[in-house]
C-alpha cells in the first residue's frame, strides 16, 4: 500500500476545475432543451393525441429502455455512416443531444404523471371560465404540476451532470477526458479520478443544498 | 315575459343510466330558481350539462343570442356560452397556484384579454363585495372554506355572466360557515342576477327563489312558487321528498 500523492491531486485540481464551465454548459444545455421537449411530450401523452401519442409512447419506451451510453454512440458514432449531415457533429453536441433525448424521456413520464395528479377540479373549474385547453394547461395545470415535478426533475438535472462524463468516449476533453489524460501521463490514476470525484460529488452537493432551499421556499408560498 | 335563456329536450347518459331525460326550461331575466330533489336525480348533471362540463347527448341551450346544439356543439360555441354562464362548483375549485385575487383576475385578463390593471381593479372591487378586501394576497390553503366559497363565487361574478349556476355552493362547508356563503348569495339575488341553483337549504331556497323546481329521476316533476311548492306540493312524490328533508 502506498499513501495517496496529495500534493498531485493539489496540482492537479485546478487543472480539472477548468472544465467544470464545459460540464455545466452540456448540462444546463440539455436540461432547458429536455424539460422543453418534455413538456410538449407529456402533454401529447396526457391529451391522448392520436397517432402522435402512440409515436410518443414509442419514443419514451425507446429512450428509458436503452442505455445513455449506447445512445450516444448511436448519435456520434452510428448515424453519421447514414446521414451525411451529421459527419460534422462533435462530441459535444453528440452529447447534448443525446443526454436531452434519453433524459426527457424520463422527465416527460414525471411531468405525465404531476399533471395527472392535478386534481380533476381544477380542470373544470378553468373550463367553466372559458379557458381554452392551451389556456388551461399554462395557467392553472403546468404551475401546479411543476412544483409536483420539480423535486424528480432535480434529481434528473443531478444525474445529467454526472451523465455528462461520459462525453469522454465521444473524444471530448472534460473533466473525466481531462482526468484520463493526466493519469495517462503520471500513472497516478487514482488520486486523477479522486479528483473528479470529489469535484462531481461537490456540484452535486451544492445543488442539493440549492434544491432543499427552493423547496422549502415553494411549500412556504403554496403550504398545503 | 320572454325566456333569456331557453333549455329544451336536454338528455344525458352516462352508460346505460339516463341521468337527465328531456329536461325543458325557461328562465325570464332576473329570474332566480331554486333546483332541490333526492340525491342522484340530475339536479347536478343539469347545471354542468349548462356549462358543457359534462357534454349533454341532445338538446338545445339558448343564451340571449347564442344558441347551442349540444349534438353538433362545437368548441367556440362551447367557450362562448362558458364565457356567459358563471359556475359556482361544490367544493370550491379555487386554481391552487393562484391567490384569492388572481383567481378573480383570470377570467378577466386571460380569457377575456383585459389589462392586468383593469382586471386588478375590477377584482379589488369583487374582493370587496365578497366581504374579502383583505385578503387579495392569500393563497386558496390559507382560506377558511366559507373564504374559498366567497372567492369561488367572486371568480364566477367577474365574468358578469347572463346566468350563474350554483352547484350545492354550500353542501362541503362546515356549519359554522353556510351562513355567510348563503349571505352572498342573497346577495348577488337581490341584484335581480339570473341564476340556477342547487341547493339542500329549503329554507334558504324559499327566501330567495321566484320559482322552485323538484326534480327527480332527471325529469322535472313539479315546479312553482316557493310558496306553492313548499306550501302545497301536487305531486306525491315532491311532498315525500319535502316530509323527508322536512
Amino acid at each position: 500500500m502506498r499513501p495517496l500523492d496529495i500534493a498531485y491531486m493539489w496540482d492537479l485540481a485546478p487543472v480539472i476545475a477548468g472544465y467544470i464551465p464545459l460540464t455545466l454548459f452540456m448540462a444546463i444545455v440539455a436540461m432547458v432543451a429536455a424539460l422543453a421537449l418534455a413538456a410538449i411530450l407529456a402533454i401529447i401523452r396526457v391529451l391522448k393525441l392520436p397517432v402522435i401519442d402512440r409515436l410518443v409512447a414509442v419514443f419514451i419506451s425507446f429512450f428509458r429502455g436503452t442505455p445513455l451510453l449506447v445512445q450516444l454512440f448511436l448519435f456520434y458514432y452510428g448515424a453519421p455512416q447514414m446521414l451525411s449531415f451529421l459527419t460534422s457533429i462533435n462530441g459535444v453536441t453528440a452529447t447534448i443531444l443525446g443526454l436531452t433525448l434519453h433524459f426527457s424521456a424520463y422527465m416527460a413520464e414525471s411531468i405525465r404523471g404531476a399533471i395527472l395528479g392535478v386534481d380533476r377540479s381544477q380542470w373544470e373549474a378553468a373550463q367553466s371560465i372559458g379557458m381554452t385547453q392551451g389556456q388551461l394547461l399554462r395557467r392553472v395545470i403546468l404551475p401546479q404540476a411543476a412544483q409536483t415535478a420539480a423535486p424528480t426533475l432535480m434529481n434528473y438535472f443531478i444525474d445529467m451532470i454526472k451523465g455528462t462524463s461520459l462525453a469522454f468516449t465521444l473524444g471530448v476533453t472534460e473533466m473525466m477526458g481531462a482526468a484520463q489524460k493526466e493519469a495517462a501521463g503520471s500513472f497516478l490514476y487514482l488520486e486523477a479520478f479522486l479528483v473528479v470525484a470529489l469535484f462531481y460529488w461537490v456540484i452535486v452537493e451544492a445543488l442539493s443544498v440549492g434544491q432543499r432551499r427552493m423547496e422549502a421556499h415553494l411549500g412556504k408560498a403554496v403550504a398545503r | 315575459m320572454s325566456c333569456e335563456i331557453e333549455i329544451s329536450g336536454l338528455i344525458k347518459t352516462f352508460g346505460d343510466n339516463t341521468v337527465l331525460n328531456g329536461i325543458d326550461l325557461c328562465l325570464t331575466p332576473g329570474e332566480r330558481v331554486a333546483i332541490i330533489g333526492p340525491s342522484g336525480t340530475g339536479k347536478s348533471t343539469l347545471l354542468r350539462c349548462l356549462n358543457f362540463l359534462d357534454r349533454p347527448d341532445a338538446g338545445r341551450i339558448t343564451l340571449g343570442d347564442l344558441t347551442v346544439d349540444a349534438a353538433r356543439a362545437d368548441k367556440p360555441e362551447i367557450l362562448a356560452l362558458r364565457r356567459r354562464t358563471g359556475f359556482v362548483f361544490q367544493n370550491y375549485a379555487l386554481f391552487a397556484n393562484m391567490t384569492a385575487r388572481q383567481n378573480i383576475m383570470e377570467g378577466l385578463t386571460t380569457v377575456r384579454g383585459w389589462t392586468p390593471e383593469k382586471a386588478r381593479a375590477r377584482a379589488d372591487e369583487i374582493l370587496g363585495q365578497i366581504g374579502l378586501g383583505d385578503r387579495g394576497d392569500s393563497y386558496p390553503s390559507g382560506m377558511s372554506g366559507g373564504q374559498q366559497q366567497r372567492v369561488g363565487i367572486g371568480r364566477a361574478m367577474a365574468l358578469d355572466a347572463e346566468l350563474m349556476l350554483f352547484d350545492e355552493p354550500t353542501s362541503a362547508l362546515d356549519p359554522e360557515w353556510v351562513g355567510e356563503v348563503l349571505d352572498l348569495i342573497r346577495k348577488i339575488a337581490d341584484g335581480r342576477q339570473t341564476m340556477l341553483i342547487v341547493t339542500h337549504e329549503m329554507q334558504f331556497a324559499r327566501e330567495i327563489a321566484d320559482r322552485v323546481i323538484f326534480m327527480e329521476g332527471g325529469r322535472i316533476v313539479e315546479q312553482g312558487p316557493p310558496s306553492q311548492i313548499f306550501g302545497n306540493a301536487q305531486d306525491d312524490r315532491t311532498r315525500a321528498f319535502l316530509r323527508r328533508v322536512g
